[in-house]
């Protein structure tokens, strides 16, 4: 039986309505899931069908224009109540590490200073022992004192997703955190991502194009005109 | 770790040229503040130490330009018209009166004076009154004339210097034919003082020929109604009187009218040069959007985005303030002798008095115009949304 504590996230018709002049383009419509804790969760789909714009109001990047959504069994948004930024950021630090597409690496900053970047401007207890330790759980360790142009697209990729555990997020969201590399690479970020899930117990919430990327997680949500299915 | 400072440092380094063009903006318009505050306080010193070294307060001269004669003096050159010596003993007796001395000015033709002539000014003084009135004069060499009718010539330090002349050696009066033993050269007072050949006033009348003076120096006592004694020696006959206090005064609004707009100018470049960090900083906020939106993933707040932007503008423009400051100390020179080459009159001393007080104001006010010129960008990247980044991501 799941429990209210075994449930990471928990979206009940999730609906985003984005305006353009006076069209009104339904990206997300009314989709409802539960995210269990320490699960891997991928999103697939054609361009355009939803799957970004839903990570994006999984993660508290985005407001929806309907819906609820829970984190932990606490109520983010729900019955019109939308959030401030102010307020998302407050969540989004305590809850979710992201990686992109794009690694997002400052380049006069070594491999050490960009994972400990997000450390400047919040640092939970414990984090700060938690730069080299990932870095080198990684693979990385050979690499700190590098600057980013020194270091292939596989490694930047590794290094952005020690910068975004750094503060030991619960939740990891990936969109198309391998858009950007070739098929061994690929494949090595989907080891990375599996090994946290499997090993760090983390959850993972990851949108991709890629479908031997996408099996990876142990669980596949295709999505189509903004709606969610699961086989 | 990483602190926000370095981050902020390390953004800047991205775009060197950019960053550089931007700090020599800054450098030049705070290298030319600090030199122009320091002018106005250098200039207005320098004409305070001249006018207080006169050893008097007011002069009494034949009618014409006040100012133009006083300028003169000041410059050592000789006054326009005579009055006569009987008028010392109608002024000295006054009440407010504490001494008086007579001076007569005279300027012959140097032939042998710098490339085609020049003029060699003297001064006739009386040693009876002259050197009680400027008890500060130091000698370097030798001392004051044996007596008020000696062929002797006390030499001010510059004036010595230039004509390589010690005690004992004689000087020829150009177009005189009369020879004067130097009895005494002085220390430098940085005054015009220095520059000037003083003779006994009776020699100096003999010499020329006139048995009248150029001036009368009065030193006023220190509790007397100085506008009660020009009053009264305004009644005497033909007479211009100078108070050292209306000729500073003049003097300074006659540079105020370019004071004012040398100011001006330094104030149109230290905006010109916010303009430049308003350009850099929003550029590098622009260009850094999905950055800044990833920072925001990272948990940044908006507040802690605009302090980084900020930092960002502080660092610029703290550099550029202290490097303008530092040029400004190493030029000031250079400074003083361009100013000089283009004022009317320049008092002796230093133009361009920079200290630590006015580099403090200069760097709080370039910090402070930089600091305002950074809010707007600033408060644009608090403002950037994370979604932002994502929707504009490749």
């Amino acid at each position: 039986m799941t429990t209210q504590n075994d449930i990471s996230l928990g979206a009940r018709g999730l609906t985003r309505v984005y305006r353009r002049g006076s069209e009104e383009i339904r990206a997300l419509d009314g989709v409802s899931l539960q995210i269990r804790r320490g699960e891997f969760v991928s999103f697939m789909g054609p361009s355009g069908s939803g799957k970004t714009t839903l990570v994006n109001l999984l993660g508290c990047l985005d407001n929806p224009t309907e819906g609820e959504l829970d984190l932990a069994g606490k109520s983010i948004f729900g019955a019109g109540r939308i959030l401030p930024e102010r307020e998302l950021t407050k969540v989004r630090r305590e809850v979710f590490g992201y990686i992109f597409q794009n690694f997002y690496l400052i380049p006069t900053l070594t491999v050490r200073e960009n994972v400990a970047l997000p450390l400047a401007f919040y640092r939970k207890p414990g984090a700060e022992g938690e730069v080299e330790r990932l870095l080198r759980l990684l693979g990385m360790g050979h690499r700190m004192n590098h600057l980013p142009g020194q270091i292939s697209g596989g490694e930047m990729q590794r290094v952005a997703i020690a910068r975004a555990l750094v503060n030991r997020p619960e939740i990891l969201l990936a969109d198309e955190p391998t858009g950007n590399l070739d098929t061994k690479r690929s494949g090595e970020i989907g080891e990375v991502l599996q090994d946290l899930n499997k090993n760090a117990g983390l959850t993972v919430v990851m949108v991709s194009h890629n479908p031997t990327l996408a099996r990876l997680g142990g669980r596949l949500v295709e999505m189509r005109d903004g709606r969610a299915y699961e086989s | 770790m990483i602190s926000k400072f370095q981050i902020a440092y390390q953004n800047l380094l991205r775009k060197k040229a950019r960053t550089s063009l931007t700090l020599i903006g800054i450098t030049l318009s705070s290298w030319v503040l600090v030199s122009l505050l320091g002018f106005n306080r250098g200039y207005e010193n320098a004409l305070d130490h001249d006018i207080d070294n006169m050893g008097y307060q007011l002069m009494v001269m034949a009618k014409g330009c006040p100012y133009e004669a006083a300028t003169m003096m000041l410059q050592g050159g000789a006054g326009l018209r005579y009055i006569e010596q009987s008028m010392v003993d109608s002024i000295v007796n006054r009440p407010e009166v504490d001494e008086v001395t007579p001076i007569l000015m005279q300027a012959f033709f140097d032939p042998d004076k710098g490339d085609g002539g020049g003029i060699a000014g003297y001064y006739g003084i009386e040693l009876a009154s002259y050197p009680g009135m400027k008890p500060f004069l130091r000698f370097h060499q030798g001392g004051w004339f044996r007596d008020e009718k000696a062929a002797e010539a006390v030499m001010g330090y510059e004036a010595a210097e230039l004509e390589q002349r010690v005690v004992g050696d004689m000087i020829l009066v150009p177009e005189k034919n009369v020879q004067l033993k130097v009895v005494g050269i002085l220390e430098r007072t940085g005054t015009q003082d220095d520059g000037t050949i003083f003779v006994p006033l009776k020699t100096l009348q003999q010499i020329s020929g006139i048995d009248q003076i150029t001036t009368i120096g009065i030193k006023i006592k220190t509790d007397a109604d100085s506008t009660k004694l020009e009053t009264a020696l305004y009644q005497l006959p033909d007479v211009q009187v100078v108070s050292f206090t209306q000729v500073k005064q003049t003097i300074m609004k006659l540079i105020s009218t370019a004071r004012i707009m040398v100011l001006s100018i330094a104030i149109i470049a230290v905006l010109i040069a916010m303009v430049g960090v308003v350009n850099t900083i929003l550029m590098s906020v622009l260009e850094r959007t999905q950055e800044i939106g990833i920072l925001k993933t990272m948990g940044a707040m908006p507040g802690d985005i605009f302090r980084l932007v900020w930092t960002e503008t502080l660092i610029l423009c703290s550099c550029g303030a202290i490097a303008g400051i530092a040029l400004a100390f190493v030029f000031a020179r250079i400074s003083d002798l361009l100013m000089r080459s283009v004022l009317p009159y320049a008092p002796v001393g230093e133009l361009v008095a920079i200290d630590l007080k006015l580099a403090l104001l200069t760097l709080v006010t370039i910090v402070g115009v930089g600091l305002a010129s950074g809010i707007y960008p600033a408060w644009k990247a608090g403002r950037v949304r994370p979604l932002d980044s994502i929707r504009s991501e490749g």
